[in-house]
């Protein structure tokens, strides 16, 4: 599914990602954990087309077809989602508008024929109810006004109507209470399956618990420090970065 | 919700400005050059009574005698009066005439432009237009009026103002000047010597106009200005829902478009003016033609409990000069402002608005959105003042600039007076640029770029766009996505 291979990145004049290799097979769910700077965020930037980051060398590919040399919106469309740490807020555009907008736009640029205003109602109403949403809120401008917890919930909800085949959480556990949690985690493993892959990037074990993963890896100083299974987490837990850290 | 997504749908398919074209059509002239003889023609051209050319003639003399008003941010080149022509009409039947008397050139225009002008098809649905009665002004008569039968049934009087001065003199004599004075600002008073066409309503006592009411200025003619002159009354417990729309042709030239535009509101009347004004703007690039739009407008709540409510889109004009105002005379009158202003490329716009609080306990509200991209610069200038008699007075006026890019500037020129201390004055005023997080959130979802700031404009302009009726609502969004093409990247 998704294939870095020795990924350099840099903001301006400072290099943050330097010589990343990761492999995340179909189906699989991947958590990257790791200490504060180590370059979480900029993976999940570079990996949706952020503008601002320069790709010194390396490469990324999804299902073999290299992503690096397109638009964010062309990521987005071939199946690329990222949750994002903090949500933007979209001043007068309701959220169903902007989903609807967003999902068919993704399906014009695959050849796909639009989803009705009626079929589209009808799901998010649905996903909505799954993620204990008032559906009331869709009809709000998309995030303003909204708390942290809400924001991930939407985050989470335009991932389900917009169904992508890689998914990037970026701290989608910040600002949520524990009930909200285990909401978010129930709506993020309902879409688990055999043809998407999931990214979670976290600083803690406890989502973790919720969105068990098959493989956890250590980012410190823009490489993977070390891989293991989900007993790695728990280690980390214990024992911390500073290993990792010095090692580096 | 579907209109936005009809823009970004549509907008792919349109060009920059779709408007451009000229009708190719046998038109007459009034010689060049501006003295009392170029009067005297136009007076006679539309067969006017004496007291109405009395009227232009003293309108020019005192225009002759001003000088061309240098206080709004715009810069233009001297205007050289002398170098234009000032009445231009298609060689046909001159004066409204029924649509099989039309040109069938100029029918074809309007279809162009997408106006409906067949009441038949409007009425059957053929077209799915919405049902409004239009008025075609073409450079400076005005081609037709639909709907007027219909009309007139309800009592209301919806016709071209040079109709009015012929067929309803008393009205329009006791009207006519007395919102906008002849030699009130520079632009009016030259309008006044020789305004040529525009729209005359007059709907009588208790009665609600049937139909949105509506005028389509085009002008095509080169080297020629279009001096529209539109007066609105609403008797006694009235209302009526009007709009005009402007488009022109792309030449490398600057065209005047100097209208008047007075609205007078008597007591429990209403009347909402609303404007989609896509002139042609100018290239882009260098800046060279489109059209200079000197308006003024202005309406009297002359009535208690009278309210009039201004809504303006203004996305064309090389230069937009322009502040419709209220005076709220009649006590508990109430006066609203609602304007999206876009300026691209090498446009420049200074408009805004002035509510004048006369009578006790009086109200307005102010809603601006201006929006400026590429190298263009784009101000708002208003005017709250109350007058000693106003007590009770209120406003709430709230001024949102978004700036798209680095070249453009926005600018804020908010003038308050208040001349007793029991009136209340709110203002709320915002700046921001596009956020590039926020585009990148967008195009992360699947919206290429065009798309992603489309969704974002139409989300500030948001409040006022739902102030226009519903079918104009959706045709200005498409404007405001096309007026803002090529603005990023």
């Amino acid at each position: 599914m998704l294939s870095l291979q020795n990924l350099h990145a840099r903001v301006g004049d400072r290099e943050i990602l330097k010589g990343l290799t990761l492999e995340i097979p179909a189906g699989e769910v991947h958590a990257i954990m790791g200490p504060n700077g180590a370059g979480k965020s900029t993976l999940s930037y570079v990996l949706t087309g952020r503008p601002g980051y320069e790709i010194t060398a390396g490469s990324a590919e999804l299902d073999g077809e290299d992503l690096l040399s397109l638009e964010a919106d062309e990521r987005a469309a071939k199946g690329l989602f990222l949750s994002f740490q903090y949500p933007l807020e979209i001043p007068g555009v309701p959220a169903l508008t902007f989903i609807r907008t967003a999902l068919n736009a993704q399906r014009k640029a695959r050849g796909e024929a639009e989803m009705s205003a009626p079929d589209f109602l009808k799901r998010a109403r649905a996903c909505a109810a799954d993620l204990k949403m008032d559906f009331d809120m869709l009809k709000r401008p998309l995030n303003v006004g909204f708390s942290g917890g809400e924001k991930k919930r939407m985050e989470i909800l335009q991932m389900a109507l917009l169904s992508p085949r890689f998914m990037i959480l970026d701290e989608t556990d910040s600002g949520l209470d524990i009930d909200a949690l285990r909401i978010v985690s129930d709506g993020v493993n309902a879409l688990r399956g055999p043809d998407r892959s999931l990214l979670v990037i976290t600083h803690y074990q406890r989502l973790l618990d919720y969105i068990r993963p098959d493989r956890v890896h250590v980012l410190a100083d823009g490489r993977i420090a070390a891989s293991g299974g989900p007993e790695l987490a728990l280690e980390l837990e214990r024992e911390g970065y500073d290993k990792y850290a010095r090692a580096a | 919700m579907v209109a936005v997504k009809d823009t970004v749908d549509q907008v792919a398919g349109l060009e920059k400005y779709e408007h451009g074209f000229v009708t190719e059509i046998e038109q007459e002239f009034a010689p060049k050059g501006l003295n009392r003889d170029t009067v005297a023609f136009i007076s006679a051209k539309k067969e006017e009574p004496e007291w109405m050319l009395a009227w232009r003639l003293e309108a020019f003399e005192r225009w002759s005698a001003m000088e061309s008003p240098d206080w709004a941010r715009v810069s233009f080149p001297p205007i050289d009066y002398q170098d234009a022509t000032y009445y231009a009409a298609p060689k046909t039947k001159v004066g409204p005439a029924s649509l099989e008397e039309v040109d069938p050139e100029l029918l074809r225009t309007y279809e162009k432009l997408g106006i409906p002008l067949r009441e038949q098809e409007v009425l059957a649905g053929v077209t799915g237009a919405p049902r409004y009665a239009v008025d075609a002004v073409f450079d400076s008569v005005s081609v037709v009026t639909t709907f007027k039968k219909e009309l007139a049934e309800a009592g209301v009087i919806f016709c071209s103002m040079s109709e009015a001065v012929r067929e309803h003199p008393e009205l329009v004599r006791k009207y006519l000047g007395s919102v906008v004075p002849v030699s009130d600002n520079y632009f009016a008073c030259l309008n006044s010597a020789v305004f040529s066409d525009g729209s005359f309503v007059y709907v009588p006592p208790g009665v609600r106009c049937p139909m949105e009411l509506s005028t389509y200025f085009r002008i095509n003619a080169a080297g020629s200005g279009q001096f529209e002159r539109t007066l609105i009354i609403a008797d006694k417990g009235a209302y009526v829902s009007y709009l005009e729309g402007c488009t022109a042709p792309m030449r490398d030239e600057n065209q005047l478009h100097a209208a008047v535009v007075e609205l007078v509101a008597l007591e429990d009347a209403e009347i909402k003016y609303s404007t989609v004004q896509n002139w042609y703007p100018g290239d882009p690039e260098t800046g060279k033609g489109g059209i200079y739009n000197f308006v003024t407008k202005r309406a009297d709540c002359r009535g208690d409990r009278s309210r009039v409510s201004w809504t303006q889109v203004e996305t064309g004009s090389a230069i937009t000069w322009k502040y419709p105002s209220c005076i709220l005379r009649g006590r508990e009158s109430v006066g609203e402002f609602y304007s999206i202003a876009i300026t691209n490329g090498r446009q420049q716009a200074d408009t805004g608005t002035k509510m004048i609080h006369l009578g006790e306990g009086t109200r307005s509200r102010i809603i601006s959105k201006g929006i400026s991209a590429g190298r263009s610069s784009n101000t708002y200038r208003g005017l709250v003042s109350a007058h000693p008699k106003a007590r009770g007075a209120r406003n709430f006026t709230q001024c949102d600039s978004l700036l798209i890019g680095k070249t453009c500037s926005a600018h804020t020129v908010p003038y308050i007076e208040a001349r007793n201390g029991a009136c209340t004055f709110e203002h709320e005023a915002t700046t921001t640029r596009l956020s590039e997080d926020q585009l990148f959130y967008a195009r992360q979802r699947g919206l290429s770029e065009e798309e992603a700031v489309q969704l974002l404009v139409n989300g500030f302009v948001r409040d006022v766009l739902q102030e226009l009726p519903m079918e104009f609502a959706v045709e200005a969004q498409k404007l405001v996505a096309i007026s803002l093409e090529g603005s990023v990247g």
